[in-house]
């Protein structure tokens, strides 16, 4: 059942077909040109460009190639470095953990040493803070592709149930659209990107056109019959990963797990590689790196956004840019941020923000997790499972929050197996090797040396299993960020304040989420390592932040009052201004929130397109 | 160098005073040594780790005592060598300097076992038999069972486990020994099907046909 793959199959082999997009997009790439011209009848010096993309991670990545793509002089300005997970300067895939001295460890990025991430929650000289008594972490990555170089690769579509939560339960907020106004666009990133998964007929879970999935791992498939066996579902994950190739520019997977290392086969989606480096070919996309962009200028007579002021990282050097449409795709924190700086006489609340909505419902994914040891998998033959970087099933949302006293779902992921050894391998065994009997079946206390013990790692590897749920939150306005009076970044830039405590509903789905745990667990006769998270640090709640799927701080509506973006994400108060991350979104489903940005990136950039058509902008 | 001319150039002609104060106040900066940025790296880590690997740690004696206690955690068996043959003490030793909140508890910890083995057998660790090491490295090594003024050698034990454990198996040697085989392309098929029997388990009807 799976048309998607023929589809992209039929892409890739047919000449006829090729013609046929080609022809499209040269049309639309024309049509475009000419009408961008007629409608601003502004001169055409080399320096005004049609759309200032800010940031080049999910959204602005996806923006710039259908801009590109449709004919659009396009700057892309990005904070961070040049990036390309292909060329020896950047590679870490396929290192071994010896060639880190520090073997794999975080010291300087967050998820190891080899991780392609550049940044993390600490950046030097960039600052943030948080309210007195509230927490927020706050992880960004700066550099070509943002956050998507290293990103999980979970890949999923919202449902229509995750589009209007407030009609459903009363609580939250309805997006001004439903599933049927995006899932075009949620078919065209599969084919364009290309994603993996199985065909389930799930209303919660929409199916897309899936590459096939790889199979379980030998835990995976444990897991699967004892978490069924209790009811809950185990399915093929949903990786934007090349199972097969769809194209000539991008290889296929070749089963290194390392996807959070970046694939030098262009085999995973990075921004950087799938979006970006087919956007600059078309020779209509400018790129600039280390280009910090700290504001969006107005015409103080029309109100329209006329470009942006960035500073230049190498030189300190303040630059000016003028665009006709300024789109900002800089993160849902940073996107808020620069509306909330760009302030003038016409705008005193920060740019796009007369319902002072700017900044207020930022909300992350819950998360919990729990790991446990698995004795039926102890002294297990070796082979190599590494299969793709990520898990190869997973749980999607299974009940129904009428019954049950919290509104939101959650799906559950997993890992384990006999993966690669990196620092912290081993690792607290002494809480390990008391709890198993050893080959006589005598026990021992925890701990220990020498060959014993030896014989104890020899036993334990690839043995332990972990899951972990990533839940819906209901968004807050109580939960916001704002400027904060006091602090700047090295760069003079004010930096983001936050404000953010889980509600009660969370921390009873983070229960529901622990209890579910443990019974998964004990069904394949695993023990559930470390004790019960309980009410005394909020069942294992992770702090908000730390799960790295924030949205809702620009959100889109129907009512100016209390959204800042129409449905197509262009501002209520501002038409030449548009917002193509996830700092859009009014809510974020039990879903990782990225398929939905680069949908979402694609509608509204075809929406300004037929705009720009039409001379509405 | 730039700089240095101009504020030279300012200081005489502007000002007319002497050169060095100004020299001094506002030194140039070291020529930096050309540094060769590793694949994988950002610059700002090429030059931490290279200011780190110039940084000395451990004195001889500390040393010393790291890696009896590392071989005594794992030693060589009929599989493959000890800690110290797969270079764990160097790996201790950078991640002292990597992460300095090991500094304390590594140095004192060593202490405390030179206190105590002077205490038991007037010898500082590495300095009494075998037989003595062993010794009181039982009374240390397991945790739940260490008596009151053990305690604190437990927890260093603990951690002196810990690192060389993650050094051992992170080392060729140690992933020889565990038996990881991945981290090459390849085709993932499955498990394999020996081992599906040996679990009893099968996959499904659509995982065995292809999905279409
Ligand atoms: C470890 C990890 C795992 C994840 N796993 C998943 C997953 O499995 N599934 C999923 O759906 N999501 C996942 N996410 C989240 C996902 O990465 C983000 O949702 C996504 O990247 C957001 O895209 P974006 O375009 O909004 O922002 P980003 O990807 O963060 O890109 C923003 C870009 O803008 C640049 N920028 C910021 N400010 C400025 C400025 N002032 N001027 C110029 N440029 C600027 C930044 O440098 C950056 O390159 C994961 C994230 C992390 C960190
Ligand atoms: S698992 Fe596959 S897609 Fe991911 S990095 Fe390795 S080869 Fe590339």
């Amino acid at each position: 059942m799976f048309i998607g793959q023929d589809e992209l199959e039929a892409v890739k082999v047919s000449p006829v077909l090729l013609c046929i997009v080609y022809y499209v997009s040269n049309q639309i790439s024309l049509l475009f040109t000419y009408s961008f011209m007629n409608s601003f009848h502004l001169n055409h010096a080399p320096t005004e460009y049609d759309v200032v993309i800010v940031g080049s991670g999910a959204g602005g990545g996806m923006a710039a190639y259908t801009l590109a793509k449709a004919g659009a002089k396009v700057l892309l300005l990005e904070a961070g470095g040049y990036f390309d997970p292909a060329d020896p300067k950047y590679i870490t895939q396929l290192k071994w953990p010896y060639e880190s001295p520090r073997r794999g460890a975080g010291t300087t990025r967050a998820f190891g040493d080899f991780d392609a991430a550049w940044g993390g929650w600490d950046i030097e000289g960039e600052p943030y803070t948080t309210v007195k008594g509230t927490e927020f972490h706050w992880f960004r990555s700066r550099m070509l592709g943002g956050r998507t170089n290293h990103w999980g690769r979970i890949s999923l579509r919202f449902a229509p149930d995750d589009f209007r939560r407030k009609s459903m339960t009363g609580v939250g907020e309805d997006w001004p659209i439903g599933y049927n106004d995006i899932s075009p666009f949620y078919d065209r990133v599969d084919k364009l990107i290309g994603v993996f998964g199985s065909k389930e007929g799930m209303e919660s879970e929409p199916d897309g056109y899936f590459l096939p999935p790889p199979k379980p791992r030998l835990h995976e498939l444990m897991i699967r019959k004892g978490a069924r066996s209790i009811g809950v579902p185990v399915i093929p994950s949903r990786l934007s990963i090349l199972t097969k190739a769809i194209n000539d520019e991008r290889g296929a997977c070749f089963y290194c797990n390392q996807c959070g290392r970046a694939c030098q086969a262009y085999a995973d989606f990075s921004s950087s590689s799938v979006l970006v480096k087919p956007a600059l070919k078309t020779g209509n996309v400018t790129l600039v790196n280390g280009a910090m962009v700290r504001e969006v200028t107005t015409d103080p007579a029309t109100g329209l956004a006329t470009g942006v002021n960035y500073i230049d990282k190498a030189t300190m050097d303040d630059v000016k840019i003028k665009a006709k449409v300024v789109m900002l795709a800089a993160s849902t924190g940073e996107t808020a941020r620069l509306l909330l700086n760009s302030k003038s006489s016409r705008f005193p609340q920060g740019l796009a923000n007369s319902s002072g909505v700017v900044g207020k419902y930022i909300n992350d994914s819950t998360g919990a997790s729990r790991s446990a040891f698995i004795p039926a998998l102890m002294d297990r033959k070796r082979y190599n499972e590494d299969g793709v970087g990520g898990m190869h099933v997973f749980t999607p949302w299974w009940l129904d929050n009428k019954k049950l006293d919290f509104p939101r779902g959650y799906h559950i992921e997993y890992w384990g197996g006999m993966g690669m050894p990196a620092y912290g391998f081993g690792w607290g065994v002494e809480a390990m090797n008391g709890m198993i009997a050893a080959r006589d079946g005598s026990m021992k206390a925890g701990g220990g040396y020498g060959a014993g013990l030896k014989d104890d790692f020899r036993r334990f590897y690839g043995a332990y299993v972990g899951m972990a749920g990533r839940g819906e939150p209901v968004p807050l306005e109580s939960n916001y960020c704002e400027i904060d009076p006091s602090v700047v970044d090295k760069y003079g830039i004010p930096v983001l304040r936050f404000n953010y405590k889980w509600g009660d509903y969370e921390i009873r789905q983070a229960k529901h989420m622990q209890d579910t745990f443990e019974e998964i667990i004990h069904s394949m006769g695993g023990i559930a390592l470390g004790s019960k998270p309980d009410a005394s640090n909020n069942y294992g709640l992770a702090e908000p932040g730390k799960i790295i799927h924030e949205v809702g701080t620009v959100r889109m509506g129907n009512d100016p009052k209390n959204s800042v973006l129409n449905k197509f994400q262009q501002a209520h108060d501002v038409k030449n201004l548009f917002v193509v991350d996830a700092a859009a979104f009014p809510s974020q489903g039990d879903k990782n929130v990225t398929w939905t940005i680069l949908a979402a990136s694609m509608r509204t950039s075809e929406y300004l397109f037929d705009q720009v058509k039409k001379k509405n902008i | 160098m730039k700089r240095r001319d101009t504020l030279k150039a300012i200081s005489l002609t502007g000002f007319g005073l002497a050169v060095t104060p100004v020299e001094a106040a506002v030194p140039a900066p070291p020529t930096p040594k050309p540094l060769k940025i590793p694949g994988g790296r950002q610059k700002f880590e090429a030059e931490r780790d290279a200011k780190l690997m110039g940084e000395k740690f451990f004195t001889p004696h500390e040393l010393q005592t790291v890696t009896v206690l590392s071989d005594i955690i794992i030693p060589a068996d009929a599989k493959s060598g000890s800690a110290s043959q797969a270079g764990v003490p160097a790996f201790i030793e950078f991640m002292m300097k990597d992460q300095p909140g090991n500094q304390t508890p590594m140095r004192g910890g060593l202490r405390w076992i030179d206190n105590t083995s002077k205490r038991l057998f007037g010898n500082d660790f590495v300095a009494c038999t075998k037989a003595q090491q062993i010794e009181l490295v039982d009374q240390i090594a397991y945790p739940k069972l260490a008596k009151t003024g053990m305690t604190q050698g437990a927890s260093f034990f603990s951690m002196m486990r810990n690192l060389t454990a993650s050094g051992f198996y992170t080392s060729k040697m140690g992933i020889e020994d565990i038996g990881y085989v991945g981290n090459v392309p390849n085709q993932w098929n499955g498990v394999p099907n020996d081992v599906l029997k040996q679990y009893g388990l099968a996959y499904e009807e659509r995982e065995i046909a292809g999905y279409e």
